[in-house]
């Protein structure tokens, strides 16, 4: 039998000490550098790099569904965006009686739509506590029970790729109805404080970073600590043949289920970080084009290896970020190769071809 | 529509004899130095004519009016010659509706003005000469208001009414109905009496009845009632529940009950069927989108991400076509079928010879890089057309609509649609049914290792199947390029609608992609009036995920090539 593979193994120790370095790197950067310093590094990037760092942590949830467990989730997205509409709902909540008409309990759009009260689910959004439990419940929640209804009909491959999809889709019709509370088509924004300080502030922008990076530290420990322990093993045993796990006896559905919530509640927190650094969150999040992107990011990276998620992720959105800027027709040519290339060329992505330079030198 | 008082022959010239100087004439002439009696008899002969004169001169005293820029004036002058019996009202009303009438300036003349060319070809109306052509600076309009209108509207269809031709009286049985106060019983009487068409004489007794019924509320009212059973105008059922509100008469009153209650059903009835007809003709569409996915997905086992692309690709040939033949917009979309088919057909070949055959077997692979190519397609198109949506006409004969009754009537283009889906569906099945290339297809969907020791060349097999479900997706292009917009986005619209058909179908099953087709276009367009638009579609998605969890492989599942994944 193979021995149990560590969790803190090299590359793992590799990647967090990288982490740790660029994170702290860029802190003194753009705080203790003057603003016409070569090195200083601008807010505006901290909050770019800020964002990658909450798609690195989602690609990681995909990959843990996608890489161990064989379970093509063309849904992820909705999970990003059910997390980011809770955090804007607290921080819609922050603005109190600073929005355009001023109303003390009422965020702006419903004052427009002429409601007269908070709906119920708003409650307790005032909290910040509140709001934290939301984020991690409601995707779980969503997560649980619509895994408990798949799984456990035995909905596999190609079709629950579909099913998903169709879930986050009729999640971005519901969220861009006004009637639903959630701002409709232009979603929530206009967002001003976060636990009382000013979000538009330096200092907030790099927290919201540093924050960004510990969530992707810790929620990829999560994934190794999952990965690397029996659950872990049982999870490929179920990628690879999943009638075979079955008749040993374990009980799929039920690993499967688990997997797949701790999955949603990485994703949701990801999105929590993502909407107060880019400052809006609408149904557009939910798109189906986003979740395959991102499943994407997690084919280019390499699925199976998390490390190879955050890879990929980071890649393509720098790639994103600068192509748009430059050649803005060239992207999706580009980005289309590449989901192409990759899938035909390497389909084991970046980290395999790295591997495979370790393992030949 | 001939205009039906213009070419009355031997139109009589009565209006001549009007006028201050006519009686001076008979004075004066042949008549001169007669006996006293005679003169007597003269002189009540002229007043007879005189008055005569006199109701004959009303129509040139309303002309004289209607010259008059004072709006009120120009009423009182229709009104009097809406009451005018003469075939020379008639015209002048029809030129002042249809905007003809005008005035010479520089003569204060009133004339009938034709555009011709640059000019204006000018006749007079009392005269009916024509008085040559003139500049449009020597005109002035003679301009109506809506109450004009509407009692020209009134007394022009009585005249068509009366019209010899059947197409003009059926069309004026039509509106008769709503502007029932201008007309009275004694006319309708005499025109029903006169009429052999069986469409306007239903009309006309209708007509008739409700008249009956605003007049009186006896023997006659009862009979009326009856005769009204079961009609579907909207005016009938206003005058009906008018009256069942008035009348005092307890058995009219439940007379006129039983018939609304008749016709209620009778409305519900038909309001159904045109759901239903919504329905189908949305299912329809959804059948066009995904019978090409039933093909690739369901028979090949690719998840054809692109297959919105594809059908986009079909719509841009359409407008394309459209651009190469101005003028021939019906004959544009004829051609634009299989130039759509042979465009996304060849791009469907192209996809599968490059990528889709190095991945066979491995779907989730196949996803991701036809979701590539999506892409990279959309792309194109927005580079070459502009991210802007083009506009591709619709044929007239494909516009307006086939009015079966007053509540129910098909519009052509759904009707087309669902024609025109039943024809795609039906060549396709007999494609893969009666021709060899379907045979090859069928047996190596089947069995492909068999297939190939019979002889088969899988490979193009292959090949075609996905280029004739591309193609596929490109005529259903041609059929959406008529009901949305043209653009870069077209075919991201569909494409989850399009797996959703086929999954709820059950893969590799074109009858169940059909079935399913249509039966979610019929829930959409039932749920539609109670949710709304976008509650009924999330109802539908939200459905369809829990039939799958139920029944995983669909309505209709059938064994094909394993598209587990």
């Amino acid at each position: 039998m193979q021995e149990r593979e560590r969790i803190f193994n090299r590359p793992s120790l590799q990647f967090l000490g990288l982490l740790g370095v660029v994170s702290a790197a860029v802190t003194a950067a753009n705080l203790g550098l003057p603003e016409g310093s070569m090195l200083h590094v601008s807010t505006y990037a901290v909050t770019l790099l800020g964002k990658y760092l909450t798609f690195a942590l989602l690609a990681v949830a995909v990959d843990l569904v996608w890489g161990y467990l064989g379970i093509l989730s063309l849904g992820h997205g909705a999970f990003f965006a059910l997390g980011g509409y809770a955090m804007g709902m607290y921080l819609m909540r922050q603005i109190g009686d600073r929005g355009v008409y001023g109303d003390p309990v009422l965020p702006d759009f419903m004052v427009f739509l002429n409601w007269k009260a908070l709906p119920w689910f708003w409650f307790g959004f005032d909290h910040f506590s509140y709001a934290l439990i939301m984020i991690l419940l409601i995707p779980a929640l969503l997560a649980f029970i619509f895994g408990w209804f798949a799984f456990s009909s035995r909905v596999t491959g190609v079709y629950l790729s579909i099913v998903t999809q169709a879930l986050t889709y009729a999640l971005m019709l519901a969220f861009f109805r006004n009637e639903m509370g959630f701002g409709g088509n232009n979603g929530l924004t206009d967002f001003k404080d976060l636990l009382g300080f000013n979000l538009h502030t330096d200092g907030m922008r790099i927290s919201l970073f540093l924050a960004s990076a510990a969530a992707l530290a810790g929620g990829y420990l999560l994934c190794r600590v999952i990965v690397c322990s029996k659950l872990g093993r049982v999870c490929v045993a179920i990628r690879d043949a999943e009638d075979r796990a079955r008749f040993i006896g374990y009980k799929v559905e039920r690993v499967k289920v688990f997997v797949f919530t701790v999955s949603a509640i990485l994703a949701g927190v990801a999105g929590a970080l993502y909407v107060p650094q880019v400052g809006i969150i609408n149904p557009g999040e939910f798109s189906p084009l986003n979740s395959i992107e991102l499943v994407v990011w997690v084919a280019i990276g390499g699925r199976g290896t998390l490390l190879g998620a955050i890879i990929g992720a980071l890649l393509v959105n720098y790639g994103k970020t600068y192509f748009t800027a430059a050649l803005p027709e060239v992207w999706l040519f580009a980005l289309g190769a590449l989901f192409v290339l990759v899938t035909m060329f390497l389909p084991r992505g970046v980290a395999g071809l790295l591997k495979r330079k370790e393992a030949a030198s | 529509m001939a205009p039906p008082f213009q070419n009355i022959p031997g139109r009589p010239r009565a209006l001549r004899l009007s006028g201050p100087n006519t009686p001076e004439k008979f004075m004066t002439s042949q008549y001169e130095n007669k006996s006293g009696l005679f003169r007597i008899a003269l002189l009540a002969l002229f007043l007879v004519l005189a008055l005569a004169a006199k109701a004959d001169a009303a129509p040139a005293n309303a002309l004289e009016k209607l010259k008059n820029n004072d709006i009120s004036e120009r009423e009182a002058a229709v009104e009097m010659l809406v009451n005018d019996p003469s075939p020379v009202a008639a015209e002048v009303l029809k030129a002042l509706m249809d905007g003809d009438l005008y005035v010479l300036k520089k003569e204060n003349q009133l004339v009938i003005a034709k555009k011709d060319g640059k000019d204006y070809a000018v006749s007079d109306p009392l005269e009916g000469r024509e008085l040559g052509s003139v500049k449009k600076r020597d005109l002035r309009k003679v301009g109506s208001n809506n109450a004009m209108r509407g009692m020209i509207r009134a007394v022009l269809g009585k005249l068509d009414l009366a019209s010899p031709d059947p197409a003009a009286r059926r069309a004026a049985a039509g509106e008769m109905i709503s502007h029932l106060d201008q007309m009275d019983s004694a006319f309708l009487n005499e025109r029903l009496n006169a009429e052999d068409d069986a469409l306007v004489r239903e009309k006309l007794e209708a007509a008739l009845a409700v008249k009956t019924l605003s007049e009186g509320a006896g023997k006659e009212a009862r009979a009326a009632v009856k005769t009204l059973a079961g009609n579907l105008n909207p005016e009938v059922r206003r005058a009906l529940t008018k009256l069942k509100d008035e009348t005092q008469n307890p058995g009219l009153k439940a007379a006129i009950t039983k018939v609304l209650g008749n016709i209620q059903s009778k409305v519900e009835f038909f309001s159904f069927l045109e759901t239903l007809f919504f329905g189908l003709s949305m299912g329809s569409v959804l059948v066009l989108a995904a019978i090409g996915l039933a093909i690739t997905f369901g028979v090949m086992g690719v998840i054809n991400m692109a297959h919105g692309e594809l059908i986009m690709l079909g719509a841009y040939a359409t407008y394309v076509i459209q651009q190469q033949m101005p003028g021939h917009i019906g004959l544009s979309l004829f051609v634009a079928i299989p130039a759509a088919f042979l465009v996304s057909g060849l791009t469907g070949i192209l996809i599968e010879r490059l990528i889709i055959r190095f991945l066979y077997g491995r779907p989730l692979e196949t996803l991701l890089a036809t979701f590539g190519v999506s892409l990279v397609l959309q792309q194109a198109v927005r580079s070459i057309f502009s991210p802007l949506n083009r506009s591709v006409a619709t044929p007239e004969w494909m516009s307006g609509s086939l009015a079966v009754n007053p509540v129910f009537s098909l519009t052509w283009n759904r009707m087309y649609i669902i024609v025109f889906c039943v024809l795609v569906f039906a060549a396709l099945f007999a494609v893969l049914s009666k021709t060899r290339l379907g045979l090859e297809v069928r047996a190596v969907s089947q069995n492909r290792a068999m297939a190939r020791a019979m002889g088969t060349r899988a490979a193009l097999v292959d090949a075609l199947t996905f280029g004739l479900g591309a193609g596929i997706a490109g005529v259903a292009g041609v059929a959406l390029s008529q009901l949305t917009n043209v653009g870069p986005n077209l075919g991201q619209a569909y494409i989850i609608d399009s797996f959703m058909v086929v999954v709820f179908g059950g893969v590799g099953n074109l009858w169940g992609t059909m079935v399913a087709g249509l039966s979610l276009g019929v829930i959409n367009k039932v749920l539609e009036p109670v949710s709304g638009a976008v509650l009924a579609k999330i109802l539908v998605l939200v459905f369809i995920i829990l039939f799958i969890q139920k029944r995983p492989t669909g309505l209709f599942p059938q064994k094909g090539r394993a598209v587990e994944g």
